[in-house]
């Protein structure tokens, strides 16, 4: 789960890190406000969305298309700038590298105190699956994207593998501080963040932590300018003070309702729709379909233990796809039941008054009697007996990849 | 012979009164598996009715080995409380007889958790986690087996392939697949699709190069991280048995979450056709579809003279 880097950063203040004044706005006339409270006569006014490379980005009138104005986060130097700004920003679309050419309306603001830099870095955690430990990057060459950095310059990236019980050591800070060539009192100022800001990243049960850039200023204090932090979804249940700061308006839709049904929905860009038990197996059933020719409309996954109400659901949330022309379920039967499958598809597709081609693949546990339910149904569904087999079926009914 | 779990394993089952572990349970007695018992706290002294045999039930699992002498443990404890249940088995397995096979199927339990679970693992001797967030791992036998999971045992026959996967389902469309050109199972492990998780690609590959009874092995994975990268490399430099691949989420678009919290392509790193390419360099055959996985093993077993 994503947040917003205004409630990072509260998070981060609240935890004693070094962050700047800032004021959450959702219109201009906070964000001037924000701009005589604060007292600064410089200022960031930042655009806030889940995406990234919003600096880079170009903001849209979402009716005309028209550009408005280049660059979602822009330096204010005057009232009259924090105005043209935050007029440009709110209420209009925002297109950036990560967010496809769709882009994401801007409903909310960061005014920002400014600050005297003398240099940026780049700092994040997250978890290390190979080590299976949490793993601190860190980098002289802040501001920049860190991706090309990896592959221009990898000597570049400092690497500490942490371990969750001990915490960051000191000594660990110190030896991260001087790869980073700090010193005196900002080497002190690293060293007391840097503890500080895993000690948060374990407590929240974060995914990550990601600050570009963290800045040193000319008083050699280090400040986190940035914040891009995600939350494990799985330890969501012993955080309700995250849940509280999830907004929805960013994420899918349909997503949403698919998760609180307990199925794991994607859209696609395709007309054949998946409905599939298993991750492994779902993504598979996508490529093969497009290994036919076709294109995958959507993943979803139904999980272990699916009832028939959960299948319906799946249906109901595949078919509001108005692109969909055919559906493709493949199940492999362990812990679910190919029976209970077969009911929730005919009680789904007779509820939904489904239309489009159907072909079903049902295997492994009580295989035979979901057949036979299917068999007896009398209702127009195909039935297949591999996923190859599966794939080829639909993807003819609809007549191939249009 | 086999990896890890012989036919005859001794079994403990961890939440064996909750609904997925009391069903589960019946499942593998039913399938020949030897179950001698479970653990749940605050419930020991009762009994499990699981169809063709009642078995006891403990409060802790230094009780329940001490009492069975069992060789495995198998976890279906909600995800909040999982993550205790490893580093319990782990403990007790060391302390009652040095060593033991944990299997934990729960899914959805918090990134952190498994953080110190493995870690805790990692430092006792003897004692291997499979899982989390997986099917389990079988043993066909020449009549059942050790069915330490939730698969279908009926899919399975004993045989000399060896089955690795990351993906439960995809895993038995593996085992089909074998049973398609007659061939059978050693043993087969579903490692799981959580980003941090305890037995990897490498110690399956490296147990089934040291096992006799294998002859050729079929790796399953799926999008996100690098082990199936770092698998090929060590199969390049250390594997002489046969290896077919497949690898699931070709068609996966970037920073979307397939389903596994481990399943997702993050900054242009852990795609398909990356593993892909990486597995077929280091010799490994890969199917494009699993429909052809008996076709390329197949194809394999005959080019080693296997066939």
């Amino acid at each position: 789960m994503n947040i917003h880097e205004y409630q990072g950063k509260g998070l981060f203040r609240d935890a004693g890190l070094p962050v700047l004044e800032g004021v959450h706005c959702k219109t201009v006339e906070e964000a001037l406000n924000a701009y005589d409270n604060l007292g600064n006569k410089v200022v960031a006014v930042k655009s806030q969305i889940h995406a990234g490379g919003r600096g880079k980005g170009k903001l849209y009138d979402p009716n005309s298309g028209d550009v408005v104005m280049e660059g979602g986060v822009k330096i204010a130097f005057s009232r009259d700038d924090v105005e043209i700004f935050a007029t440009n920003i709110i209420g209009n679309r925002l297109v950036t590298k990560q967010t496809g050419e769709a882009g994401k309306i801007v409903n909310n603001l960061y005014v920002e105190s400014g600050c005297a830099i003398s240099h940026e870095y780049y700092l994040a955690i997250l978890v290390d699956r190979e080590e299976k430990m949490p793993l601190i990057m860190a980098s002289t060459e802040g501001g920049m994207d860190i991706e090309e950095v990896a592959e221009s310059n990898p000597e570049a990236i400092h690497k500490l593998h942490v371990d969750i019980e001990a915490g960051v050591t000191t000594q660990q800070a110190d030896e991260l501080a001087t790869a980073l060539k700090l010193e005196g009192a900002a080497a002190a100022s690293f060293n007391e963040m840097i503890q500080g800001l895993f000690a948060l990243f374990v407590e929240k049960d974060c995914a990550m932590v990601e600050i570009n850039p963290l800045v040193r200023t000319e008083d050699d204090e280090m400040v986190l300018l940035d914040a891009k932090v995600s939350f494990d979804e799985n330890a969501l249940f012993r955080h309700p003070d995250i849940v509280e700061l999830r907004d929805l308006s960013e994420e899918e839709d349909t997503e949403i309702r698919a998760k609180e049904a307990g199925l794991s929905y994607v859209k696609l860009d395709g007309n054949i729709g998946c409905l599939v038990n298993g991750a492994g197996l779902a993504m598979a059933t996508m490529d093969v379909i497009k290994l036919y020719g076709g294109e995958p409309a959507n993943f979803l996954d139904v999980g272990g233990g699916a009832d028939e109400e959960q299948v319906k659901t799946a249906f109901s949330i595949i078919l509001e796809d108005p692109s969909v022309k055919g559906i493709l379920v493949n199940i492999f039967g362990g812990i679910m039941r190919c029976d209970i499958i077969a009911k929730g598809v005919i009680a789904a597709t007779e509820a939904l008054g489904l239309e489009d081609p159907l072909v079903v693949r049902l295997v492994g546990t009580n295989f035979e009697e979901g057949r036979r339910i299917l068999a007896e149904s009398g209702l127009n569904i195909h039935t297949a007996e591999t996923l190859a087999e599966g794939a080829e079926k639909i993807v003819a009914l609809i007549g191939g990849d249009e | 012979m086999a990896i890890w779990i012989e036919e005859d394993a001794k079994i403990i089952v961890q939440g064996i009164t909750g609904n997925q572990g009391t069903f589960h349970a019946t499942k593998s007695v039913e399938f020949g598996s030897n179950i001698v018992g479970g653990v749940t706290p605050g419930k020991g002294g009762q009994t499990v009715d699981l169809g063709l045999k009642e078995v006891p039930v403990w409060n802790k699992m230094t009780e329940a080995i001490e009492a069975t002498d069992a060789d495995a443990s198998v976890i279906y404890v909600p995800p909040r409380f999982a993550g205790a249940a490893i580093i319990e088995a782990a403990n007790a397995f060391k302390e009652v007889k040095d060593g033991g096979v944990i299997v934990c199927i729960t899914e959805g339990i918090p990134t952190l958790d498994m953080v110190k679970a493995t870690t805790h693992v990692r430092s006792i001797e003897g004692v291997r986690l499979i899982g989390p967030n997986c099917p389990g791992i079988i043993t066909p036998g020449e009549t059942g087996g050790a069915k330490i999971g939730i698969m279908p045992g009926h899919i399975h026959a004993k045989g000399r392939i060896g089955i690795v996967s990351k993906s439960g389902t995809l895993t038995y469309e593996a085992v089909a697949q074998t049973m398609s050109i007659d061939e059978g199972q050693t043993t087969c492990v579903g490692i799981g699709g959580d980003p941090v998780n305890g037995t990897g690609f490498i110690d399956c590959l490296s147990a089934f190069e040291a096992d006799p009874q294998t002859a050729a092995v079929v790796m399953i994975g799926e999008i996100g991280g690098s082990a199936e990268e770092e698998a090929a490399e060590w199969v390049a430099e250390n594997m002489s048995k046969p290896v077919v691949g497949f690898v699931a989420g070709m068609t996966a678009p970037p920073g979307k979450r397939m389903g596994h919290a481990g399943a997702i392509i993050s900054g242009g790193k852990g795609t398909a056709s990356e593993k892909v390419a990486a597995m077929e360099a280091a010799g490994i055959r890969c199917a494009n579809d699993p429909s052809e996985i008996g076709a390329v093993l197949l194809k394999s077993l005959q080019d080693a003279g296997l066939r």
